[in-house]
């Protein structure tokens, strides 16, 4: 049975063009960009068209505002780990949301150990921040605000725009975890007002392990990888080339396919909210998918438990994410369902559902009824369903 | 595959599914923190587990322990059921995932409340549920602490792993 993928949160193919370019790119054996030689210089310019290629996805004024990264983890650590080192005589408090990824969240933890404080603001239950509980956060000893643009769980988009007016005010630097958002949807910098904007290649159909960090100039940030003078000394060591041009391919077909994509991946969403009641009961639909991301939703099925489900939905052909505690690898119920209120049953039948552009609405029907049948199976071995069914 | 074939066929098709209305015993387990609640249901004649059923909220490895729980129990005498442990379902299963092993003693662990929940009403004595809250931790206690990133085993309470220099929540 082939397989269905709507776990794109996770894993995307690559765009043929994307593939092909990055073919071409291996074959034709480039330089290293740092040398002063022809192989070199050459490998410098399709850097740098890759480069424009990113700029453009995020409408930076100049490229020089794009520093190449691993990925999106990478991204964060030097936003988070860069602005505390270099603004260490102006203050050491952070402040940042209870949702965030890991990769903010950790980082964030680590320079507590060093001395940072740090304030982590509540989101409501939609998982939204309010911009006035960030403005009440900010003390004269913060930095840095981080609040990220989308949530990967339930698809949440920030009101960054606001939040941005609040810290352009207070001259205190803002960066957002875009990861999830950039080649998605719509992003611009400007409109934003971000100082730092951190994002990678996969979201939007580019290879992994290469992502970038919006810099705007002017910027009080250090590297936190030292070495030679890459990226204008803002990241040391040699450039992912072959990764790079994938992910400007990428870019260059996202900034041009975006309304169409959107459109595509809200239709998917609509068809699987709209129709997610004739199949199954008693599930809640997390964050808000009006406002949110186009290409996830996340449910939380009542009674049974996640990891189970996902099982046999793969079994039928059609893979999904769950955010249950036992599919993970500490067994803990996930800090984003906690944090908008759900309780740990129910959090533990939640599903990630992310759609791609490739998927279409008999993709969307197919999974389902597979779902039917499953959350019917599992329902029939749950105590807690059956339990409920005696009392009402 | 994270699981043995064993697992996947008990999962996709569970044994001895249901509730037995007028059980002799009755084992509830539940574990808040990780979110797996077990049921074992027992019909008891002359000593002999004549039959077993099962309901269980989880995941695949906690569905798999259950069906394989009732088929090992399933025609044993009471004393014999009571030496069915974690590790032989676990083995019967042919192993789980190191993180997973804390499904087996929940599975275990239902058993002998439903068999000493039939001791009980035998003797006459009464408890107001046949029922126990786990702890916080993801396993039974005395049993040891794993890291979630390399399954070594740690202290309670440890915040780095030496095995694989992992830093780790106090709570694992």
């Amino acid at each position: 049975m082939s397989n269905v993928n709507l776990d794109h949160i996770s894993a995307s193919h690559l765009l043929p063009e994307v593939q092909d370019a990055m073919i071409e790119a291996i074959k034709h054996n480039y330089g290293n960009p740092s040398s002063q030689n022809m192989a070199g210089e050459e490998a410098a310019e399709v850097l740098d068209q890759a480069r424009e290629s990113v700029a453009g996805l995020i409408n930076a004024k100049k490229t020089k505002e794009i520093v190449f990264t691993s990925n999106g983890t990478e991204s964060v650590n030097q936003a988070i780990k860069g602005v505390a080192r270099a603004n260490v005589d102006k203050g050491k408090h952070i402040v940042t949301t209870n949702i965030e990824h890991s990769s903010v969240n950790r980082s964030i933890k680590r320079l507590s150990q060093m001395g940072c404080t740090v304030t982590s603001v509540s989101v409501d239950e939609k998982g939204v921040v309010n911009p006035d509980d960030i403005a009440k956060a900010i003390t004269d000893e913060t930095i840095l605000v981080s609040v990220m643009h989308s949530n990967n769980e339930i698809g949440t988009i920030q009101p960054i725009e606001e939040i941005s007016k609040i810290t352009k005010e207070k001259k205190i630097i803002l960066h957002s975890d875009a990861v999830d958002s950039v080649g998605v949807v719509p992003i611009d910098v400007q409109k934003l007002g971000v100082d730092l904007l951190s994002y990678a290649s996969n979201p939007y159909y580019g290879p992994t392990g290469v992502g970038g960090l919006y810099i705007r100039l002017g910027t009080s940030i250090w590297p936190i990888i030292d070495g030679g003078i890459q990226e204008r000394n803002k990241r040391a060591g040699t450039e992912n080339l072959i990764g790079i041009i994938g992910m400007g391919v990428a870019a260059d077909l996202a900034t041009k396919h975006m309304g169409e994509r959107v459109s595509h991946l809200r239709g998917l969403q609509d068809l699987l909210i709209k129709e997610l009641p004739n199949y199954i009961d008693e599930y809640y639909i997390n964050g808000d998918p009006d406002n949110g991301l186009p290409n996830l939703v996340s449910v939380s099925i009542k009674y049974i438990e996640g990891e189970s489900i996902v099982l046999m939905l793969e079994d039928d052909g059609y893979t999904v994410s769950t955010r249950s505690a036992c599919a993970t690898g500490s067994l803990r119920a996930s800090h984003v369902l906690m944090s908008i209120g759900l309780d740990h049953a129910d959090a533990q039948g939640t599903l990630v559902i992310t759609p791609g552009i490739e998927n279409t609405k008999e993709d969307i029907t197919g999974f389902l009824k597979s779902l039917q049948g499953i959350v019917k199976s599992l329902r029939d071995i749950s105590p807690l369903y059956n339990k409920m069914k005696a009392t009402g | 595959m994270l699981y043995s074939k064993t697992v996947m066929e008990h999962f996709k098709n569970p044994r001895n599914v249901g509730v037995i209305d007028d059980a002799d015993g009755v084992g509830e387990v539940g574990n808040p923190l990780c979110g797996d609640m077990m049921t074992i249901y027992l019909k008891i004649d002359n000593d002999k587990i004549d039959d077993i059923k099962f309901q269980t909220f989880g995941c695949g490895s906690a569905i798999a322990v259950s069906s394989m729980l009732t088929e090992l129990a399933m025609g044993k005498n009471v004393e014999e059921a009571k030496k069915i442990t974690n590790k032989d379902v676990a083995a019967a299963l042919e192993g789980l995932p190191k993180n997973k092993l804390h499904c087996s003693n929940l599975g275990a662990d239902a058993l002998h409340m439903a068999i000493q929940d039939y001791e009980d009403k035998k003797a006459g004595i009464t408890r107001p549920e046949p029922r126990r809250e786990e702890g916080k931790h993801g396993h039974s206690q005395g049993e040891a602490c794993l890291c979630p990133y390399c399954d070594a085993k740690i202290k309670e309470h440890a915040t780095f792993c030496k095995a694989c220099q992992s830093e780790l929540d106090e709570e694992h």
